[in-house]
């Protein structure tokens, strides 16, 4: 178990964290026809658009009721009516999401009061289900919000079993599967293959392979998402045979479906692995009553060989990453599996999940610690997101980038890192790269008493190199 | 090239397959031969002088799929590097313009890269159809002014042995002794240490390992007036007849270089290797032993000392790990017993070794260090070395990169020791590269995660749901 070190400074400095308000507003983005309303000002929405507009190079549904100085003071709920119904009469969306900021939580904003008068008022949008999550910033990271998104839009949209008849295996064929932050689209494509291989009909919550993959449609504009879970399958994850959650902070959200639904469930940390991977199939195999596929079986194969050919590179490196904590979770576990080790982990916020990460500490702080200590601690390879670049340059290592936001790179959101496939590739990447830092390469060394051409040309550079690279290894 | 003068080279004197029965150089077998040709040992043998064009005169498959693929390193020019081939078409072929097209290239690779030297590597077809290289290459010199080597060693000629000892013969009968060596500079002048001029022959600086051993020779006051081929530059290549004493490094592949030298400069040599602690501190002492120098011999002593010293502390976490753990040796062109001791000062257990290319003396050189009973293996063909890792419980296997794959398929921990691996391994210093990478392998946790089998196939565990 690893030491946790705390915050230990007063400056977050290059910071890793990324809000939990936007968290909770990308959870929205993954539910088809929706849009979040962020109830903060302008500025809150603004920044975050623009930071999923550029990580995923698509236009981000995403509102805002611009709380002002007036409303700031006097009270911002009729801005939250004011924003509903503007939304609802105009795109007729199938979920409003509102996540508070931390400007609203400060200012005491009493969402739910808000939402009561939006309903008293404006009976036409009944049929709009309308989510509030309070995600103040100053607490959590993006991925605590996204959970707490998943966890209340379960809470007002999933109808407790003896309310709706809902019955657990009545869909013999359907597994909920609750969905993390750390997953890429990329991620769900290649989960929903897995699992569809088993002849199951998963329903991803939150999908944002359905609506933030990256893909064009005829339609010439949205102000709502284009893709993403259907509203309306939510009411039936009552008959579900299963719910699969996957990452450890989905827990919260698990336990409140399974307690309206009564559906069993199945957590697993991560995909990451041969290990994960490998419990995922036999979980899905006890689920579904059938056979591992055949194209699973040979995709295993080629895993366990990637790992054979890799672990010459992987092995003993020395990596340091940065990311929230399902995220460092996974890839710290799924380098130990290789013979790598996490020598530096740095965590926004602290989670239950990283007492598992293998690694000797783990720093709840900033990308300053991380350089800080991936100094100190020899780092060879940095993971972590688009920020890291600087980060990585100073310490003159390299970076894959991996998380949010990885806005200097196309097709970062679309990389799939999970299931034998996305392992493998995710193996073959880092041994590459720790390839082509050859680190077994020797130092030239120049003899004093060379016949060299080149190295009269440059006499002076002679000297030094043959001082410098002399006896001393 | 003329079978007698095949012939004359595959008669080495001073290889003592020579007089066994059973040798070293003997014919391939049609259907179970592996192995490099005469080309691929003649152009490995000379490829790492680095500042040559290195021109392979023939059709595309020879340079194509071996240019720029071996783990030899250069301290400055890198024009080795760049492939060239005239990459002969059927219409050369046909109309006989090989001759024609070979000296164009010479001449536009002299044109373009201003080498000192031009290496020209004769190959299969244009032997068989009769162009003759020498001629070309002699008339390509008088033209352009810059000297053009022929190294003939067309594949069919023979093993890659062979090539090694055509590229050999090249280098004596056309190169060395062509150029006095430079006077001493005086920034490396030193006072009280007299400066020898010695020679490595058959070190090739994979993976840069000769800069372990460089620093310790500079230190002593021995100058490599040349190392073949190993980060070796042509105007080095040519002063090789003045060297006091020459090496063999760990190998017979060009041990008729230190013969010829031998014969025509009286040039005594040893053969010796930089593998492992015992045999770094053997080669200083053997230089000692031949040139006659109380000075010398004084220094060298302390230095073993001082540098055995710090190698064996920075060995012992490693030694910690690696301490009786079973190895199979199967190596190729690295001497057996060699590495066998490096093994050893490890404290690993050697169960068996691959003998394919050891002579006599060798094979009882490995007696000596792994008992009587010593499992010798002549033919390390991928089974045969499989069976012995499972019946003897052995840790990892140690050979050529070729075999690498086929372990790996097995699951069994791997090292690469053949010219293509990435890592150095000579001198003091290596050791510890060597520790490092063998316990990187052994103690790597992919082998409990391909040897188990995925868990529904295990036994079905109670209570699990149908």
């Amino acid at each position: 178990m690893p030491e946790i070190i705390k915050r230990n400074k007063a400056l977050s400095v290059s910071p890793l964290k990324a809000s939990q308000t936007i968290g909770a507003a990308l959870a929205f983005l993954g539910f088809n026809r929706a849009i979040p309303m962020l109830h903060g000002s302008q500025g809150c929405t603004a920044f975050g658009k623009v930071f999923f507009v550029r990580h995923f190079r698509e236009p981000i549904p995403l509102q805002t009721t611009a709380m002002d100085q007036v409303t700031t003071v006097m009270g911002s709920e009729e801005s939250i009516v004011e924003g509903l119904a503007t939304i609802a009469g105009k795109s007729k969306p199938s979920l409003l999401g509102v996540p508070t900021t931390g400007l609203s939580e400060t200012q005491g904003s009493d969402v739910n009061m808000a939402l009561k008068m939006f309903r008293k008022q404006h009976p036409e949008f009944d049929a709009i289900p309308v989510v509030p999550v309070s995600t103040p910033d100053y607490a959590g990271c993006l991925e605590t919000g996204f959970a707490k998104a998943v966890e209340a839009i379960i809470a007002t949209t999933v109808p407790a079993a003896e309310d709706a008849g809902t019955q657990p295996g009545r869909r013999r064929r359907q597994v909920n599967v609750l969905v993390g932050s750390f997953l890429t689209p990329g991620d769900l494509e290649e989960l929903k293959e897995i699992i569809e291989s088993f002849g199951l009909r998963p329903v991803v919550i939150p999908d944002l392979s359905d609506s933030l993959d990256g893909h064009l449609v005829e339609q010439d504009f949205s102000p709502l998402t284009i893709g993403g879970t259907d509203v309306t399958e939510l009411p039936t994850l009552g008959d579900a045979k299963a719910t699969l959650v996957i990452g450890r902070s989905m827990w919260k959200a698990a336990d409140q479906l399974n307690r309206l639904t009564g559906v069993p469930d199945h957590r697993l940390d991560h995909l990451m692995g041969l290990d994960a991977v490998d419990h995922l199939l036999d979980t899905l195999r006890q689920i579904s009553g059938e056979p591992v596929p055949e194209k699973l079986e040979r995709q295993r194969a080629q895993l366990r060989d990637a790992m054979l050919d890799c672990h010459f590179m992987t092995g003993m490196a020395r990596i340091a990453v940065a990311a929230d904590p399902d995220l460092l979770n996974a890839f710290s576990q799924m380098l130990q599996g290789v013979g790598a080790e996490t020598v530096t982990a740095v965590s926004p916020v602290n989670a239950p999940v990283l007492q598992q990460v293998p690694a000797n500490k783990v720093k709840v702080g900033d990308l300053e610690d991380l350089e800080k200590m991936a100094l100190d601690d020899g780092a060879e390879l940095l993971i972590a997101n688009s920020h890291g670049v600087e980060s990585a340059q100073r310490l003159g290592i390299p970076l894959l980038r991996a998380g949010f936001p990885q806005y200097d790179i196309l097709g970062g959101y679309q990389k799939c890192w999970i299931g034998y496939r996305g392992t493998r590739q995710a193996l073959f990447d880092i041994a590459n790269i720790i390839l082509s830092l050859e680190k077994g390469e020797i130092q030239p060394y120049r003899s004093i008493y060379a016949q060299k051409p080149e190295y009269r040309e440059s006499t002076h550079d002679a000297t030094a190199a043959t001082s410098a690279g002399g006896l001393q290894h | 090239m003329k079978q007698k003068d095949i012939a004359a080279l595959l008669d080495e004197p001073a290889c003592a397959h020579n007089k066994k029965a059973k040798s070293g150089c003997a014919k391939p077998k049609p259907g179970a031969t592996a192995g490099g040709c005469a080309f691929d040992g003649a152009q490995i043998a000379l490829l790492p002088v680095a500042d040559v064009a290195h021109i392979v005169h023939g059709s595309i498959a020879c340079a194509g799929s071996s240019w720029d693929n071996r783990g030899t390193r250069s301290s400055g020019s890198r024009l080795f590097r760049i492939g060239m081939t005239t990459d002969l078409t059927e219409q050369d072929v046909i109309m006989g313009r090989g001759e024609k097209r070979l000296f164009h290239s010479i001449k536009q690779a002299i044109d373009s890269y201003s080498p000192p030297a031009v290496f020209v590597y004769n190959t299969c077809v244009p032997a068989l159809i009769g162009d003759d290289v020498g001629a070309v290459c002699k008339a390509a010199e008088a033209r352009w002014g810059t000297p053009v080597v022929p190294v003939d060693c067309a594949g069919f000629y023979g093993t890659k042995n062979l090539g090694n000892r055509i590229a050999g013969e090249a280098m004596v009968k056309y190169v060395c002794g062509t150029r006095e060596p430079d006077p001493l500079p005086t920034s490396a002048e030193r006072e009280g240490i007299e400066v020898h001029d010695i020679a490595l022959v058959g070190e090739y600086n994979i993976a840069g390992e000769l800069w372990h051993v460089l620093p310790l020779l500079d230190e002593l006051g021995l100058r490599v007036l040349c190392t073949l081929s190993g980060d070796a530059r042509y105007r080095e290549v040519q002063t090789m007849h003045r060297s006091e004493v020459n090496m063999m490094v760990c190998s017979k592949a060009m041990i008729n270089v230190a013969r010829k030298l031998q014969e025509a400069f009286e040039t005594p040599w040893f053969e010796g290797s930089f593998y492992g602690v015992r045999d770094v501190s053997q080669a200083l002492r053997d230089f000692t032993r031949l040139i006659d120098d109380p000075d010398l011999s004084h220094r060298t002593e302390a230095l073993i000392e001082r540098e055995e010293r710090r190698i064996s502390e920075k060995l012992e976490p490693w030694r910690a790990e690696l301490s009786g753990k079973k190895v199979l040796l199967y190596t190729g062109g690295v001497k057996s017993w060699s590495v066998i001791a490096a093994l050893q000062d490890l404290g690993m257990e050697v169960v068996a070794t691959g003998t394919k290319k050891s002579t006599e003396e060798d094979k009882a050189r490995i007696r000596e260090l792994m008992g009587k009973d010593a499992v010798m293996l002549e033919e390390g063909n991928p089974r045969a070395l499989i069976d012995i890792v499972r019946s003897n419980g052995v840790d990892v296997l140690i050979a050529g990169g070729r075999n690498m794959y086929t372990a790996l398929k097995a699951r069994i921990p791997f090292l690469d020791i053949n010219q293509e691996r990435e890592f150095g391994y000579a001198g003091y210093e290596g050791m510890v590269e060597l520790a490092r990478q063998l316990v990187l392998t052994i103690d790597s946790p992919v082998w409990p995660a391909v040897r188990q089998p995925a868990p529904w196939h295990c036994k079905k565990q109670a209570g699990e749901v149908a």
